[in-house]
């Protein structure tokens, strides 16, 4: 033993980063993959399919296309910015996996606050869509950042209250107690007893995480797409990595607080986990290949007027029901 | 916000809007736009400056000719039968009435009479043609609305009737079917029974449709009370078919001036008197099932007989001297084809009357004051054919 | 007929939970045809089954009881019906005279008798279409008045290169006489 010793808890935190970047990276390269799938299945075509059996590794010469793209920057951009702002909206998302509970022992950074942890970083995007839409001198992405700032501070508070209805019953942040609190099988679940607090983080997810039919901030057809107009290359490709992981870490949040984590009837572990949290992506994945677009004032609307009060009393009902029960 | 937006008068969007003589407006917080002519929603190359105060438009104003081809003037350079391919051009998506408006102005002008067969193949056709045009209308609306899915299954059934359409035309898109005096090829029993076919399939469908869209909450607040175009406006800007129809003038040509054999089949003129893009669709999807009902009649009821009259025009055909005009709907409006003839070979002057054009005109004084989303959601209700607009 | 009103519903929450089971019923639509089967061709694999019908770029029909030659007359009626100017037709010169033939003709000359040439064989020389211009009106179809035209069914003539659609049509009918796949007056034509 040398005076100098490397702590544990360091050694675990690299080996975390290392292989949620790893996890990043190969749940994006799936989850596009699956998403084109399904959208095809959806409309009665193959979807990929030439680039290797059922075009599986489709996805993989997508992503070296974009590698090997030429970035551009607009003239009169602010290069600055212009190109912090894809790395900005990329690096919290190891943030967010440091404190997920991936299985009984696997999880990177123990936090009793780990929940707040996700959430305080969550508002990173907002600034990453700010930036981009700002430093690419262009007035759709412009008009794209105006919006996805405007849809993600109003979607983030009731996505917060919905979680605090199931932390005050709880009485933690720590997600692995959240997960250890509740049983294996679904009756056991903490969705049982809020649903409509589900129903309201669902819904919010899928717009912070500016998925249609909330996709309002890159909306293809209105702002032509929105604030990564001006992005080629992996400027691009990082926006959209980002957008598939936040979705990966929106559902394993849905996942450890509302359906047990890597609970699950007969062998628990982390395959229940990534079970449930594919079974939401999927969930994710359907109503943007069904339904419209709503208009920005409904989107901020259907929030202020339904999603904020119907939270508000969820949170307010079970605050009651704790104090008397 | 809608309030406070600063309007402008009429006389203040005369001036040449686009080019260095414009004038900002006396708000100093507007943006100018430039909406196309490469955006996906102005399908193709219309081009809409727009001055914007964040998301609420101040002005619109279309800018056209990006897909100008001169089919005007090319008609003075070509005989009557070399003319005909441009005409599936003017509107690729409804093709044939455009083929039937030229065809029906060389025939008046030379009094030319069609056997009754090619009347009904002529009527049979145009139909499935509407249909298929309405259902491009349909997906690419939906499109624009942000719904990816509507427009391939609008498109699995499109392909049906261009498979259908196939046979007799032996193109897919830019028809070029129909002669002076009859058409080009005969149809066969396949075919019929096809057409008939694909009626009871569609109905099918359109329950789909109801329930996957026009039913959609989502759907319908985006479009109810959206655009709402007046009589008035109608009658000032030439607007025809659907869109003065969802305003609540049933106004049709195949009823107002009828011509070929519509007069012997049943259907109605749907039209609603909200205005608005709601209205609009409505008449859209309704008109899909009247152009079914035709479909089925005329199919039941087709006669035997010559498909071209004899001594129908040939290549060095000399029109007789005067000028005719001829009208039919189209999947968009009122088509007009203007023909002056000097006695040659080649038309003196051929106008081509686009319903396009006029229904597009309304689009800058209905966008004053609205949201950009809306903006799109008007474009695609007014269902632009910018190749149409420009000829 | 006016089509009033579409359904509206009253109440509030009446329209709201009408509004909210709509969005289900979207669902299971989409749903629903994820488990149909898929009704896309695998192009490479799989053809569509109706080319035949297809009106593809003009080809020469062939003389019966040759199907190397061509049922042309090389009038040009194409030429000028064409509003593309699709079409190079050139006729067939006169046979050059043999050395007889010239003598006789100089004999007569001599004589002060008048002096018949040859006439030209009503056939092409050459037989150019140019696919590039072409809009597949079919007009050259319906004017050729020997029946000599028709449209092929092959929707594969792409090319890399604008003049590599310039096609001699005397060679492709000479081709297809070599390969017997030629037989005489079969195909699609308009009429």
């Amino acid at each position: 033993m040398g005076s100098f010793s490397i702590p544990v808890e360091l050694i675990r935190i690299v080996v975390g980063v290392v292989a949620i970047a790893a996890f990043v990276a190969l749940n994006a390269i799936i989850l596009v993959y699956l998403e084109r799938k399904v959208a095809g299945h959806i409309q009665r075509r193959p979807g990929p399919f030439e680039v290797g059996p059922h075009g599986i590794l489709q996805t993989v010469a997508d992503a070296l296309k974009l590698v090997g793209k030429q970035l551009i920057k607009p003239a009169g951009a602010d290069a600055f910015l212009f190109w912090l702002a894809p790395v900005l909206g990329f690096l919290p998302i190891f943030l967010f996996f440091l404190p997920m509970p991936f299985g009984p022992v696997l999880t990177t950074l123990e936090v009793p606050l780990g929940l707040l942890l996700i959430l305080a970083f969550a508002g990173l995007n907002v600034l990453a869509i700010c930036i981009a839409g700002w430093g690419s001198n262009n007035k759709w992405s412009l008009l794209g950042a105006a919006r996805g700032v405007a849809q993600s501070v109003a979607y983030e508070i009731p996505l917060l209250l919905a979680l605090l209805a199931v932390v005050f019953m709880k009485g933690s942040m720590n997600l692995s107690k959240i997960i250890d609190s509740q049983g294996a099988w679904p009756w056991q679940w903490n969705i049982v007893l809020q649903p409509l607090a589900f129903l309201i983080y669902f819904i919010c997810a899928i717009a912070e995480t500016n998925r249609a039919p909330f996709d309002l901030p890159e909306a293809e057809s209105e702002l032509t797409a929105g604030f990564h107009t001006e992005y080629s290359g992996m400027g691009f490709g990082l926006f959209f990595l980002a957008e598939y992981a936040n979705m990966v870490v929106v559902c394993a949040v849905a996942t450890t607080v509302f359906l047990g984590g890597w609970k699950g009837p007969f062998f628990s572990g982390s395959w229940w986990f990534l079970a449930k949290v594919y079974l939401l992506l999927m969930l994710m994945f359907w109503p943007r290949w069904t339904y419209p677009r709503v208009r920005f004032d409904q989107l901020l609307n259907f929030n202020w007027k339904w999603l904020m009060p119907l939270a508000l009393a969820n949170l307010l009902v079970t605050a009651f029901i704790m104090k008397v029960g | 916000m809608t309030e406070t937006a600063p309007f402008f008068s009429d006389a203040d969007l005369a001036g040449d809007f686009y080019t260095r003589r414009f004038q900002p407006g006396p708000s100093e917080n507007t943006l100018i736009l430039n909406m196309g002519p490469q955006h996906p929603s102005t399908h193709g190359v219309l081009r809409i400056v727009l001055e914007v105060d964040g998301e609420y438009i101040v002005r619109a104003e279309p800018v056209l000719g990006y897909l100008h081809r001169m089919h005007e003037r090319m008609a003075e350079e070509k005989t009557y039968l070399q003319y005909l391919p441009n005409m599936g051009r003017v509107d690729y998506l409804h093709a044939l009435a455009w083929n039937w408006a030229f065809v029906g102005a060389v025939e008046r002008l030379a009094g030319i009479e069609v056997p009754e067969r090619a009347e009904y193949i002529r009527v049979i056709t145009t139909e499935l043609n509407r249909v298929a045009s309405h259902l491009v209308w349909w997906g690419a609306y939906l499109l624009d609305l942000g719904a990816f899915t509507p427009i391939l299954y609008a498109f699995e059934d499109r392909e049906w009737i261009l498979d259908l359409l196939q046979t007799p035309t032996g193109a897919r898109l830019t028809y070029s079917y129909f002669r002076p005096g009859g058409v080009a090829a005969d149809i066969d029993k396949e075919f019929l029974k096809g057409a008939k076919d694909f009626a009871v399939h569609m109905r099918d469908r359109l329950k789909m449709y109801k329930d996957l869209v026009t039913d959609n909450i989502i759907f319908r607040k985006r479009l109810e009370g959206i655009g709402p175009i007046s009589l008035d406006m109608c009658r000032r800007y030439g607007a025809t078919g659907p869109v003065v129809r969802g305003s609540g003038l049933a106004y049709d040509v195949r009823r107002a001036e009828p011509y070929s054999v519509y007069d012997r089949f049943e259907f109605e003129i749907p039209t609603t008197g909200s205005g608005d893009a709601m209205g609009r669709y409505r008449v859209r999807m309704e008109e899909l099932e009247q152009s079914l009902r035709i479909i089925e009649q005329a199919v039941d009821s087709i006669p035997e007989g010559e498909i071209r009259v004899k001594g129908a025009p040939k290549v060095k055909w000399k029109a007789p001297a005067g000028e005719a005009y001829f009208a039919v709907e189209g999947g968009r409006g009122k088509i007009g084809v203007h023909l002056v003839s000097d006695g040659s070979n080649r038309p003196y002057r051929c106008k081509l009357r686009a319903p396009g054009f006029s229904n597009m005109s309304l689009f800058g004084e209905i966008a004053r004051g609205i949201l950009l989303a809306d903006a799109v959601a008007i474009l695609g209700s007014l269902d632009l054919v910018i190749p149409e607009m420009d000829r | 007929m006016d089509l009033g009103e579409l359904d509206a519903r009253k109440g509030f929450f009446k329209e709201t939970l009408a509004g909210l089971w709509s969005l289900v019923v979207g669902l299971k639509v989409t749903g629903k045809y994820f488990f149909r089967p898929q009704i896309t061709v695998h192009y490479p694999r799989r053809t569509v089954d109706n080319i035949p019908s297809f009106r593809g770029p003009i080809e020469l029909i062939s003389r019966e009881e040759d199907p190397a030659k061509p049922k042309c007359g090389a009038c040009s009626m194409c030429v000028s019906a064409c509003p593309s100017g699709c079409f190079t037709v050139t006729k067939k010169r006169p046979p050059a005279p043999t050395p007889e033939e010239i003598a006789e003709q100089k004999e007569k000359e001599a004589r002060g008798e008048k002096v018949k040439k040859k006439a030209a064989p009503k056939e092409p020389e050459r037989f150019l279409y140019d696919y590039s211009l072409c809009s597949l009106c079919g007009t050259c179809v319906e004017a050729c008045p020997s029946g000599a035209l028709r449209f092929s069914a092959s929707p594969y003539r792409a090319a890399f290169d604008r003049k590599e659609l310039v096609f001699d049509l005397l060679a492709d009918l000479a081709e297809r006489a070599r390969e017997d796949r030629n037989p005489p007056g079969t195909g699609k034509t308009t009429e």
